[in-house]
Order: structure tokens, then C-alpha cells, then sequence
């Protein structure tokens, strides 16, 4: 144990040598703006919480340890407010790990720990005091595997976010607002007649459309997907990858995906990560999606999109 | 919306040959039977069964120098499956008369325990029935009842309600300390969880008669307060507590990991991933491990015995005075010397086993249901509200694709 952190909190001196963060990260790879948001979120006409104005993410020398085995390195990173931003790299690489950072979901592991800072909308997430909650609620998350909560119906599961988030609202808000979260996730017309069914009858597909409708409910700002679709058959990544599109504006997108096709069809940056086995992972290359795959700086990465190696 | 618009595919050549042109009419369809017992099946256990008897019959009351009916039945069993076996072996390869052979030894455990079940049942059934018919032994207590007194006066109606109560309040208690023992235990963990599952796992084995010692040196001896219904149910907390919090523990380990994360990716705190992820999903499980705490306590006598106090007048109040319950009464009237009291003791155990069924039933409808099914009320209410919503659609308000802004409203 050389210079993991101990605490999975960040370290309040975390080891950042080199450049502080006032000052231009040296490698930090800045991305352009993306087109201004084609339409707001209208229930939110502005402010927090649950950001009608976009949030963007940003990370500085974000490294992170598994008890005392690095598995990744200063990874810096500007994820544009609006836009889909993939980050693509064979499994293995650090992404989900690097994903469960951006959400405090990376401490609730025993014997993780991290250092570095995520900045959303300018502000640390895990600057001391903040509440991993809030931050959770801000910063949703669709799983690999679809998780809708079996006991519950598939209302409750859209506004099961609500009730874990303490939040009171009327009912026909309530309602309301299942609807327009089935309809942004584009299930409302699969599951409209049966919302009292129970959310794990569902297929795998619409689990997942369901999943995600759960984490619109909360209004995040961000919404993280790790590799949203590899449990899917193809119709299903299909009506998925329409929701993103949809999404596309509307909020902050962060997905992790294996399907190169996918990464260019739903996103406009793109980041590419690549571990070694004794290297831990960090990011090769980022840049806008049409960079990446059409013109890579780098070779490493020019194979790997190009399906040469991992 | 999810159709895909494939090109149309050409009409590949010789695989899809086309149908004949005059095809006749389908026959009948016939299901195929699956598994099921065949005639010969049958035939060969019954053969096997009464071959065996008589083989029995021959060497058990001619033969040999023993009688008596548990021998016979022992001998009758074994001869059983030797004639089963040599059956078999005419028609069937080895294999599978080992298989047939070790269903069979299967099939006649099951019956057995069935059998013995049964007979237990009934037994207090048709012992317990004498008295159990007069409508009056759920309806009166033993107070104006001589030791020979017919059986149309006098009945159990105080043990059933002081059952009833102190198993309530046991539960009432037991519960709550049984489930957050195992939320704590599952879910907050740390470096106390391990000494305390040791000691619930201990108490699990705690005789109960140390159980009701332990209440009566404490609450009664120590503190002074009388031998009540309440310190009756005390002495089954302690006794159903270990069972609860071991069942609860085990089904809420079963939980996918993946739903409290899920929940606390929602931003929920971990009490409130407990509350409403956790035990909900656990929630037939839990059930089961009340109903199994609550059939352990209904049953129990020797922590009653130490701390209830005996009476034969009814008394509502589980809080003051001797209150009697089912085990307590049996144990009581059982050991006299008077048919009539007697018969009263079975009636009780009789009705013990009522009472556990009922338990059990209640248990199983309330905790049974799916999960995410809606009660009855629920779905009536839903299903209303569908309809002002299908008729208001139908009104010519249809919905926007998007929700209009909250604030027009
Ligand atoms: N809970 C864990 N405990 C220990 N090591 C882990 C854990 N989760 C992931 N790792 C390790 O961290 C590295 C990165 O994993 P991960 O972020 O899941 O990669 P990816 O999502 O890119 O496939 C892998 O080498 C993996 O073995
Ligand atoms: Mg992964």
C-alpha cells in the first residue's frame, strides 16, 4: 500500500501532485459545446433542483483504487451540459468503475477509495459535507442489467424515487409525472393499460425502458447508463438508443458501451479508455464521436474502433 | 413505432415448396400424455403389495415365533420392496429398477409422515371431539365446573382467549425486535453484527424452560410484578425473537444487491432503501418467518407454566392476575383423574391445532400475495380512474405528447 488512500472519502490533501486544479489542467481534454438545447425541460422553467438550465460534469485526475490495486489513472474529462458523452474501451478498463465515481457509488464499495475531483455544474461532489444522496439524486444511473424493484407495481416503480428520495407531492402530480416519465422513456404506450402490473413481468427491454423512466422521475441533471443495452435483444437496444435521442438535450448523458455502431449513432463526445495489465486504466483519447472514429490521433485507439484489438 | 421496415425478403426457392393444393382436412389432435402412471405401474406395486402381505401373513402367524402389529407392518414394508424389486427386475433393466425402486422408498416416506400426521389429528381429533361438540366449550370457562360435572357446562373459552392474547402480544414484541435484529445484522453490518448473530443463533437452542425461568426470576421475582398474561408473553418473546430474527436474516440476504443499489442510485438513504426496497421484496419471506416464531410460541408450555399463573375464571386482562392459555389448560386438565376433564384436555388440544391452522391460512393470504399486486380496493380504484381518463381522452382532450408546462395549471 503505496499511495492508495485509506478512507473511501476523498482525502482532503488527496495526493493531486502536479497541477492544482486552478490551473489549467494539463490534460484535460475540453470538448466543444454542444447546439444549444433544442427545448428545455418545461417543469422546470429554471434553477434546481433537478436543473432545467443543463448541468455539465467534469472530472480532474480522478483515480481510483480497489483496496490497494489502481485501477484508474488521473483520468480528467469535460462531459458537455446536454450532450451524450460515450466512453467506449475493452472491459476490464476502469468505465463502470469510473461511471460509479460520478455518482458516489464507487465508496459503497468495501475497500474502494478514489482521489481527484468531479466537478457538477462547477461544484465538488465529494466536497466534505455533501450528501451522497443528494448527489445520487442529481446524478441518476441505469444499470447493465435491468433492476426494477419486483415488489413493486410499474407506477411505483416510476415514482419509487420520490418515496426513497422523501419526496411529498400530490397525487395528481404523481401521476402526472408517471406519465411523462413512461412517455420520455418511450414505454407509456407499451404499459398504459396495466401500470398496476408488476414492473418485473415486463421484458428485459421494457425493464430496462422502465428503469430508466425511474431515474427520469427524479429529475436528475445527469444520467449515467452502464452498458444500458447488453442485455437487450436488438428491437429493444433499438427503442433504447430512440430514448437517448429523445433525452438528448434535455439533460447530460454519460454511457458506457461495447457497440462501436452505438457509440456513433447516440453520442457527439467520446472518450476512449484502455487499461493494461499492469497499467490502470486511463483515457487514450477524447474528443467529438466523429473525431474518434473518423480520424483517431491515436493508434491505439484507431484500432480499437476499427474492432483490431479488445 | 416498433415495427421494423425490412426489405421483403424474395420467396426462397426449394425450402419453401408450396403447400399441395388440396390438403385434407386435419386430424383430431391428440395430447400427449406426459409422465403419468401407467397401467402396468400400478399393477406392479399393487401386486408387489399384496404378494407381500400374504408372504407376511404366512410367516408372521404360521412362521415365526413373534406377533404384534408393529413388527408385522415393518416386516409386511420390507417384503415390499423385495417384491417390488423382484417385479421390476422381470420387466425393467437394472437401471431402471433402481430408479422405480428409490421412487417408491420416496413415495412411502412421503405417506408415511402423511399417515403419521393424520393419525395424530386424528386422534386428538375423535379424543378431543366428545367434548369439543358441546357448543358451550368455547363459550364458557371452567369456573362453575366440578371435577364431575357433565361435559355441556364448563369449556376453554379463557385458555383460547388468553392464548390468543398472550401469542398477540408475544408477537407484538418479538417481531419489530426480530426483524430490525436482522436488518441490523444484513444491512448495517460492522463489526457487531458477528457477535450478535452468535448469540441469536444461541438463543434459537435456549430450552424454553429457561426462558420462562428467566422472565420470572426477572420480572417476577426481581421487580415484583405478579404472574400475568403479559409476563407469559414476555417468556415467548424470548423464545420466538431468535426464530424471527434467523428466518428474517436468511430472506432478506436473498435480496439482489442490485435493488439497493438501484435505490440508492435514485439517491434514497440506506433506512429508507430498508423501508421500501428491502423488506417489501423480502416481504412472503418475512412472513414466513413470523408465522414460523408465532407456531413456535402458540405451543409452548413451560414458559406459560412459570409465568402465567393457572386459573380456571376467565380474565380478559392480559396485565393483571393468572391468565390460562391453551398449552397451560391441557397440561392442567389432562393429568386428572376424571374422564370428563379428560376429554376437556383433548377438546383444548384440538382446538390449539384450530387456532394454528387458522395462523397459518391468515399468514399465507396476507403474505402470499405477489409481489406488486395490487389489494382489491386498489385495483377497483385504479381501474376507475382508467376509465374517467379513457372517457376524457375520448372527449376530445387528448394528451400532448409532452406534459404542458406546470405552471399553465
Ligand atoms: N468490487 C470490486 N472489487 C475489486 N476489484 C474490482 C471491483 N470492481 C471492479 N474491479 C476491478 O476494477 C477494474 C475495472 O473494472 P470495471 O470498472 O468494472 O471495468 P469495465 O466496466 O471497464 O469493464 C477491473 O480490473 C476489475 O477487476
Ligand atoms: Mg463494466
Amino acid at each position: 500500500m503505496t499511495d492508495a488512500p485509506l478512507s473511501s472519502a476523498p482525502p482532503a490533501d488527496a495526493p493531486l501532485a502536479g497541477p492544482s486544479p486552478a490551473d489549467p489542467v494539463a490534460d484535460t481534454i475540453t470538448l466543444p459545446p454542444v447546439a444549444p438545447a433544442p427545448y428545455a425541460d418545461p417543469r422546470h422553467p429554471q434553477g434546481h433542483p433537478g436543473g432545467g438550465s443543463l448541468a455539465g460534469l467534469e472530472t480532474r485526475d480522478v483515480s481510483a483504487w480497489f483496496g490497494t490495486r489502481k485501477v484508474l489513472e488521473r483520468v480528467s474529462l469535460a462531459m458537455p451540459a446536454g450532450g451524450v458523452t460515450a466512453l467506449i474501451g475493452p472491459s476490464g478498463c476502469g468505465k463502470s468503475t469510473y461511471l460509479r465515481i460520478l455518482n458516489r457509488m464507487h465508496e459503497m464499495v468495501r475497500g474502494a477509495a478514489l482521489a481527484g475531483e468531479v466537478l457538477l455544474d462547477g461544484d465538488d461532489v465529494y466536497r466534505p459535507g455533501r450528501r451522497p444522496a443528494e448527489v445520487r439524486r442529481r446524478i441518476g444511473m441505469v444499470f447493465q442489467r435491468p433492476n426494477p424493484f419486483p415488489a413493486m407495481s410499474i407506477q411505483d416503480n416510476v415514482a419509487s424515487g420520490l418515496k426513497l428520495a422523501g419526496i411529498k407531492v400530490s397525487k395528481e402530480e404523481r401521476r402526472d409525472l408517471v406519465e411523462t416519465s413512461l412517455r420520455r422513456a418511450g414505454l407509456w404506450d407499451e404499459v398504459s393499460t396495466r401500470l398496476h402490473t408488476p414492473g418485473g413481468a415486463l421484458s428485459g427491454g421494457q425493464q430496462q425502458r422502465l428503469c430508466i423512466a425511474r431515474s427520469l422521475a427524479v429529475s436528475p441533471d445527469i444520467l449515467l447508463m452502464d452498458e444500458p443495452c447488453s442485455a437487450l435483444d436488438p428491437t429493444s437496444t433499438r427503442r433504447v438508443e430512440e430514448t437517448i435521442a429523445e433525452l438528448r438535450g434535455r439533460l447530460t448523458i454519460v454511457i458506457v458501451t461495447h457497440n462501436m455502431q452505438q457509440a456513433q449513432r447516440v453520442s457527439q463526445s467520446c472518450a476512449f479508455f484502455l487499461a493494461t495489465h499492469d497499467t490502470p486504466g486511463r483515457i487514450v483519447e477524447a474528443g467529438p464521436t466523429e473525431q474518434i472514429f473518423g480520424s483517431p490521433r491515436d493508434q491505439r485507439t484507431s484500432d480499437y474502433v476499427n474492432g483490431r484489438f479488445g | 413505432m416498433t415495427t421494423l421496415d425490412l426489405p421483403p425478403v424474395a420467396a426462397s426457392g426449394p425450402a419453401g415448396a408450396p403447400a399441395p393444393a388440396a390438403v385434407d382436412p386435419p386430424r383430431p389432435e391428440k395430447r400427449i400424455r406426459i409422465g403419468g402412471v401407467t397401467r402396468d405401474d400400478v399393477l406392479t406395486v399393487a401386486g408387489a403389495a399384496t404378494g407381500s402381505l400374504a408372504l407376511d401373513w404366512v410367516l408372521y402367524e404360521r412362521v415365526l415365533p413373534f406377533s404384534g402389529a408393529f413388527g408385522f407392518l415393518i416386516c409386511w414394508y420390507l417384503l415390499f420392496l423385495a417384491g417390488y424389486y423382484l417385479l421390476g427386475r422381470l420387466q425393467w433393466n437394472p437401471m431402471m429398477v433402481r430408479d422405480r425402486l428409490i421412487a417408491v422408498v420416496a413415495w412411502s416416506s412421503g405417506l408415511l409422515v402423511v399417515g403419521l400426521i393424520a393419525d395424530q389429528i386424528g386422534y386428538v381429533g375423535s379424543r378431543g371431539w366428545e367434548a369439543a361438540q358441546h357448543l358451550n366449550f368455547f363459550t364458557e370457562s371452567m369456573e362453575h365446573t366440578g371435577p364431575l360435572d357433565p361435559l355441556t357446562s364448563g369449556g376453554a373459552l379463557n385458555a383460547i382467549v388468553g392464548s390468543l392474547e398472550q401469542l398477540g402480544l408475544a408477537t407484538l414484541f418479538a417481531v419489530p425486535l426480530g426483524i430490525a435484529a436482522a436488518v441490523f445484522m444484513s444491512e448495517v453490518g460492522g463489526r457487531l453484527a458477528r457477535p450478535v448473530r452468535t448469540l441469536v443463533e444461541a438463543m434459537t437452542a435456549l430450552p424454553s424452560i429457561v426462558a420462562g425461568l428467566f422472565i420470572l426470576g426477572v420480572v417476577i421475582i426481581t421487580f415484583g410484578f405478579e404472574k400475568s398474561g403479559l409476563a407469559a408473553s414476555l417468556a415467548l418473546t424470548v423464545m420466538m425473537m431468535p426464530i424471527v430474527t434467523r428466518a428474517a436474516e436468511v430472506v432478506i440476504r436473498l435480496v439482489p444487491g442490485t435493488l439497493r443499489e438501484a435505490s440508492y442510485a435514485l439517491g434514497g438513504s440506506q433506512w429508507r432503501t430498508v423501508w421500501n426496497v428491502v423488506l417489501p421484496t423480502a416481504r412472503p419471506g418475512l412472513v414466513t418467518a413470523v408465522v414460523l416464531g408465532m407456531a413456535r410460541g402458540v405451543g409452548e408450555t413451560s414458559p406459560v407454566l412459570l409465568t402465567s399463573g393457572f386459573t380456571s375464571q376467565f380474565n380478559g386482562s392480559p396485565v393483571d392476575g393468572h391468565q390460562v392459555s391453551l398449552p397451560l389448560y391441557i397440561w392442567n386438565y389432562v393429568k386428572q383423574p376424571y374422564d370428563g376433564m379428560i376429554a376437556r384436555g383433548f377438546a383444548a388440544g384440538l382446538t390449539l391445532m384450530g387456532v394454528v391452522l387458522i395462523l397459518f391460512v391468515t399468514a399465507r393470504v396476507l403474505g402470499g400475495r405477489r409481489p406488486g399486486q395490487l389489494t382489491r380496493a386498489q385495483r377497483r380504484r385504479f381501474d376507475r380512474e382508467a376509465r374517467r381518463q379513457r372517457a376524457a381522452a375520448a372527449g376530445g382532450v387528448a394528451r400532448p405528447y409532452a406534459l404542458p408546462p406546470r405552471a399553465e395549471r
